[in-house]
């Protein structure tokens, strides 16, 4: 069996594929995969999946037949057996997006165009002349802070160049940047200006 | 809809790790196994039990041997329904077969309880007795529940929360049942309640812990992301 096989649509030839797959037949098994794939879609769409997004469920449920194939057994029909993978896997899906939608919404300009609620420290000291109280505030931080702090924020360095020139890890760098971040915010919104 | 080439690299990476796979027995056997397992638990039990004594127990009055034989039954057939559930395309009503029996062994514990006439040769359970049927019965269940949850991992529950609440019922079933045998006590209100307790902690319990042994895979990410408005 190759490529050029057809696929088969009738149960019988179906469960025939299965049982050799059990076998270890791997040239049935991709056709019956094939098989499954349309059944899976018409399934995934009854039960309410978007159309946009039953690809996603096909491929949970390839996976869950392939995890599920000893669980086949050959005296009964194959399309029960998938069906109940496949409507059980887009509930999964939809419980899943509508847990997504009532926590998030998809809105990537909204994101983009979003103010900063709080100006960050370094636009507050600058945009008031006072970067001699800014600098004054970092040396004040704790040594691996100030490091971040100097090469993250002022010289504008990524962590991986920032990781690179310290010889820290990346998170560590990220996790000393925040705390400094927060101590100046303390620091310098002490006096109302962030 | 559809996309075959995208499902093309997934089928051709599955196909190419298939495997000869060992058929999953049918629920009947796999059930059998569990119970000779159970069998096995029993018996330095019934070895140790004075089992003339237990025999004339349970016969003495109607609800003695009715809610052993509820719970008996919870067992067998919360076994087999938790195998039945675990393959994918049995209905869901499996669920409801040891439901049935499982109200036989609460009503019939729950009229010993009512009974005026106490059984001959039989005392209540004395109060602190009690806790160590709890314990009993709790520690009885962990292989009881163990080598259920190991009999289900090899086949690919669908609703494994379902699925191992009924493995829990029929762990509860089995050990009270093992708790029979070293049991000679009469009915009591604590005595029910104490292992009304045991029994929902051991469904409890194995709800919360055997659901995500048993659950066949964790589903990808589905990126259902601009669907929901």
């Amino acid at each position: 069996m190759n490529e050029a096989t057809p696929i088969p649509t009738d149960d019988r030839k179906l469960a025939e594929l299965m049982q050799a797959a059990q076998a270890g037949d791997r040239a049935a098994y991709q056709l019956a995969l094939r098989a499954c794939v349309p059944i899976a879609a018409a399934t995934a769409r009854r039960t309410g999946v978007p159309a946009d997004a039953v690809d996603d469920v096909i491929q949970d449920v390839l996976l869950t037949v392939h995890r599920a194939l000893p669980t086949y057994d050959p005296a009964r029909p194959v399309q029960p057996w998938l069906r109940a993978i496949t409507v059980r896997r887009s509930i999964d899906a939809l419980r899943r997006s509508g847990r997504r939608g009532a926590r998030e919404v998809h809105d990537p300009d909204a994101y983009e165009n979003h103010p900063e609620e709080r100006p960050d420290v370094f636009e507050a000291a600058s945009r008031q002349g006072d970067a001699g109280r800014l600098h004054a505030a970092i040396a004040t931080l704790p040594p691996r802070q100030r490091e971040a702090i100097e090469i993250i924020g002022l010289r504008e360095q990524s962590l991986e160049q920032a990781s690179q020139a310290t010889g820290s890890s990346k998170v560590a760098l990220k996790v000393n940047f925040f705390r400094a971040l927060k101590s100046l915010r303390a620091r310098l919104g002490n006096d109302g200006d962030v | 809809m559809s996309d075959s080439p995208l499902h093309e690299g997934l089928i051709g990476r599955l196909s190419g790790e298939l495997q000869p796979v060992r058929r999953l027995p049918a629920p009947w056997k796999r059930t059998a196994l569990w119970l000779a397992a159970v069998l096995l638990l029993a018996a330095p039990l019934a070895w140790a039990a004075d089992l003339h004594a237990l025999a004339a127990r349970l016969l003495s009055v109607p609800d003695m041997w009715l809610s052993q034989a509820g719970a008996a039954l919870t067992a067998i057939l919360g076994a087999w329904a938790a195998f039945h559930t675990s393959v994918p395309g049995r209905s869901a009503r499996w669920a409801w077969l040891p439901v049935l029996p499982a109200l036989v062994w609460v009503g019939a514990s729950t009229a010993g309880c009512l009974r005026l006439s106490p059984i001959p040769g039989t005392v209540p359970e004395p109060p602190m007795h009690a806790m160590e049927c709890m314990k009993f019965l709790l520690l009885i269940s962990v292989p009881l529940v163990s080598l259920l949850t190991w009999g289900l991992m090899r086949a690919c529950p669908l609703r494994p929360g379902l699925t191992a609440v009924l493995a829990g019922l029929a762990s509860a079933g089995a050990a009270s049942c093992l708790l029979t045998l070293i049991h000679p006590f009469d009915a009591t209100a604590d005595d029910l309640l104490v292992h009304l307790v045991a029994v929902l902690l051991v469904v409890g319990i194995t709800r919360a812990a055997a659901t995500r042994i048993i659950a066949p895979l964790r589903p990808s990410p589905v990126s259902l992301r601009g669907h929901q408005k």
